[in-house]
């Protein structure tokens, strides 16, 4: 099915966040710290007031007044305490753009600023065992004695994998409009992954009833995580329309946009695999080190994914966190799983080499029962037909395991496997079906379609519930005032609200008129089940041998995720999950300023992300698979689960081209030509 | 300062701001949101509209520079009703998802369409190149989707550039 909103996204009418059109509007423009430890001394605002247009300074000097308990990057002024370089300490109010940013350019900041310590180490003395992980995974697990699996094992990999801090980076900024009514409500046009949650977050930051707060999101530009959570810009704009007694506007700029919304952090990840003399696991330990900031604690589940994915009688995970003077890392496109995955499945892939085995053949051999952390039954688990028909699909069987022998001119030429997998959840969601007028029915939930596709494929899920055809069915989404509804993450959307919306048809096809559901009930009974999707990525490298440089001209997912519900959209996700994964692995970076703070290539001129001549042929197929256990549309998630694997894919065809394996994410020439030097 | 210029076809007089971009003069000014703040820097192409016939980055372009000047912006390429043959062929093989960048990949390809000429990966430099997949991505290049769209939007240009 095409899109349902594409008419207005091609013909530029659809609206997003900064784009309603608004009487009277103004402008906010941030001022970032310019220091990354330490207090704001004094704001000195003079010569800004005297700028053209300028309404207000806002800063920690006369702080605009939010409730306590507000989330340490969204109290804005409330302290003068300086967390991290690039936080704001202060906004101007204007009557245009212009004089917005003009003015913010002449705000004085002093500082007394403090020693700092930004970069993230394995032996920092700082790092502590977090309570959970995001978002409420056990710290560590433990099963069975490593030492005696690692000693008893024929062979031996022990390996540190490192990630850089990566950023989501959608194509649409971080964006808000705020207006408050004579009646003090407060309406916010905020590029939110989920309204509800936003509604939440800002109704408690401002000490509203939520009844007085409202969020709209029709469209949104892109988040991948950054747009999860509430960001500074919604409460900025918020706050400002109150001291101005006008609607503000607040757009982020790119390079504002590394600083204060959210990042993947940087991870240090050792793992030690041991295996017998038939490659079945005898022991598996994945350790991950890993940032947050002073602000707030954002553990991220990182080893996660290796408690579910081989058998092996010694399991350990554990997850360490330091708090450095940085921004609070956040959601990035899977969370956990996508760096986790990474190193584990590189991990396995030089064990597969150690073992002098083919590398979907160990996998195969490892493939567990039951989930090996918890013991729990998989609802459905299909990676070995995933590695399958990806191997058949590509042409695995032909494939020369030697490393660095194939040459085509100046190109080394490689291929590489991993395995992805992602948590198949779902979350409470309402939902509201009626009839209307002209007999079409209309289906509320506070969803958002981020670009998910999420609005096709809910009037899908709607038309099928109802037995009625799609263009019967209208789907209202991205506004607060909706059915509440969890955010568009943890590839969860479409089964939570899908849950809710079949549950709301189902009644009013009994009901006749309206059908209203909460899926709280429903979820909470929901069965103890490892559930999960699962997939396989296989990858074509041409390595430079005289410039480094690393072309992708194959890249290949084969994924058992469930029924998908729209086949077209559902394509799109994958490809779409798996060029981010190229990115992730060939040159997405950003770099960590250790002299003054902050980091360092705050734009897409600098930040590498893949551009239309990186990605000639990528390609996304499924298994037909139908899980009944997880919910009424047997569907999982898919959101996520195209990054999971992707760069360890391309690693592991790196070492098959060039005979050099690098540990060290992104694969960048000068890494691949170093050991020449 | 006061300018005219022609937009989708209209003229329009606008009393601007000499720091105003094209882009915000487009969207802050004239109500037109079609073209897209992604970078404001002429690093993301979803600003993309067509200067005279060409395309360019209108967020690096001073809205005075423009003074006199013909644009079309994504909301000026339909005829009517009926979507011009890009915009058709992006619904038609999902070669978008969020629709951030969509409006500066429609621009950006209406004009490549119409340039002459080899670009980087054109074996004979002296013939003017078919259209194929690889050429397309080339041209392409200067306009960032960061869903990941791509494979779908060559397709679609591909289908038009028939």
């Amino acid at each position: 099915m095409n899109r349902i909103e594409g008419r207005v996204k091609v013909t530029g009418l659809a609206t997003y966040a900064a784009e309603y059109p608004v009487e009277d509007v103004t402008y906010a423009f941030p001022v970032q710290s310019q220091i990354a430890k330490g207090r704001v001394r004094h704001v000195d605002a003079q010569d800004a007031l005297a700028m053209p247009g300028v309404l207000a300074v806002l800063s920690g000097e006369d702080p605009p007044p939010l409730a306590s308990g507000a989330d340490g990057e969204l109290a804005l002024f409330q302290s003068r305490e300086v967390a991290y370089r690039g936080q704001i300490v202060a906004a101007v109010v204007a009557d245009t753009y212009e004089n917005a940013r003009a003015a913010a350019a002449v705000v004085r900041v002093d500082y007394d600023s403090d020693d700092h310590d930004v970069s993230l180490r394995a032996d920092h003395p700082g790092l502590y065992k977090p309570d959970h992980v995001n978002p409420a995974y056990p710290t560590d697990s433990e099963k069975g004695d490593i030492e005696a699996g690692l000693a008893e094992a024929a062979t031996v990999v022990d390996v540190v994998y490192e990630t850089p801090v990566l950023h989501n980076n959608p194509m649409e900024p971080h964006a808000a409009l705020a207006c408050w009514d004579d009646e003090g409500g407060l309406l916010v046009y905020d590029t939110a992954q989920g309204t509800t949650l936003s509604r939440d977050t800002l109704a408690q930051v401002f000490g509203l009833p939520k009844e007085r707060v409202r969020v709209v999101s029709r469209h949104v530009g892109g988040g991948f995580g950054s747009k999860g959570t509430t960001r500074p810009q919604a409460v900025l704009a918020a706050m400002a329309a109150r001291v101005v007694g006008r609607p503000v506007k607040i757009v982020l700029t790119r390079q504002q946009m590394f600083d204060v919304t959210g990042y993947r952090t940087p991870t240090i990840q050792r793992l030690r695999l041991g295996a017998d003399a038939q490659g079945r696991l005898t022991a598996l330990e994945h350790v991950a080190y890993e940032q947050t900031s002073t602000l707030e604690e954002f553990a991220e589940q990182t080893a996660t994914p290796t408690r579910i994915m081989y058998a092996t009688p010694a399991l350990r995970t554990a997850h360490r966190l330091v708090r450095l003077d940085v921004a609070t890392p956040s959601w990035m496109r899977a969370p956990g799983e996508c760096p986790g995955m990474y190193a584990l499945e590189s991990a396995m892939d030089e064990l597969a080499y150690a073992l002098g085995m083919d590398p979907v053949e160990l996998r195969v051999v490892n493939e567990p029962e039951t989930e090996p952390d918890s013991g729990l039954p998989f609802s459905s688990r299909n990676l070995v037909g995933c590695l399958r028909e990806g191997a058949r699909r590509f042409g695995w069987e032909h494939r020369d395991p030697t490393p660095g022998v194939r040459r085509d001119g100046e190109w080394l030429i490689g291929t590489g496997v991993a395995a992805s997998t992602y948590p198949a959840r779902r979350r409470p969601s309402k939902a509201r079906a009626v009839v209307e007028d002209d007999g079409d029915f209309l289906v509320q939930v506070a969803a958002a379609d981020i670009g998910t596709g999420a609005r096709t494929a809910l009037t899908r899920i709607a038309a099928e519930a109802l037995g009625v055809a799609p263009e019967r069915v209208h789907v209202e989404l991205g506004d607060s005032d909706l059915p509440e509804a969890p955010v568009a993450g943890g590839s969860m959307g479409t089964a939570s609200w899908g849950s809710a919306i079949v549950r709301a048809c189902e009644e009013l096809k009994s009901d006749g008129k309206e059908g209203l559901a909460d899926t709280t009930e429903e979820v909470r009974g929901d069965a103890a089940f490892s559930r999960h999707a699962f997939g396989a990525q296989f990858v074509e490298v041409r390595v430079s041998s005289v410039t480094g440089e690393v072309r992708v001209p194959r890249l290949l997912g084969v994924f058992a995720a469930g029924r998908i519900v729209d086949p077209k959209l559902a394509r799109s996700q994958f490809i779409g999950g798996m060029t981010m994964g190229m990115g992730m692995g060939l040159m997405e970076e950003t770099l960590t300023d250790e002299e003054f703070g902050g980091f360092l290539r705050r734009d897409l001129a600098q930040y590498h992300v893949p551009a239309c001549a990186d990605v000639p042929d990528v390609e996304a197929v499924w298994l037909d698979e139908r899980d009944a256990e997880l919910n009424p549309m047997a569907s999982k998630g898919i959101g996520e689960i195209g990054i999971v694997g992707t760069a360890a894919a391309i690693g592991n065809a790196v070492y098959h081209a060039t005979g050099h394996r690098v540990r060290e994410l992104p694969i960048t020439p000068d890494k691949i030509l170093m050991p020449r030097f | 300062m006061e300018i005219t210029l022609q937009v989708n076809g209209k003229p329009r007089t606008v009393d601007v701001d000499p720091r105003m971009s094209l882009l915000d003069l487009l969207r802050e000014r004239l109500g037109l949101i079609g073209a897209k703040k992604g970078c404001d820097h002429g690093q993301c192409g979803a600003c993309t509209v067509l200067i005279d016939g060409r395309r360019a980055l209108s967020c690096l372009a001073l809205g005075v520079a423009v003074d006199g000047s013909e644009v079309t912006t994504v909301e000026g390429l339909a005829n009517g009703d009926e979507l011009h043959p890009l915009q058709a062929a992006f619904i038609e093989h999902d070669a978008f998802q969020c629709g951030y960048c969509t409006p500066g990949q429609l621009c950006s390809a209406a004009g490549m369409l119409g340039e002459p000429g080899p670009s980087a990966v054109t074996e004979d430099i002296l013939v003017d190149p078919d259209l194929t997949p690889e050429e397309i991505r080339e041209r392409m290049s200067g306009n960032l989707c960061r869903c990941g769209a791509y494979v779908n939007i060559v397709s679609a240009i591909s289908e038009v550039a028939r």
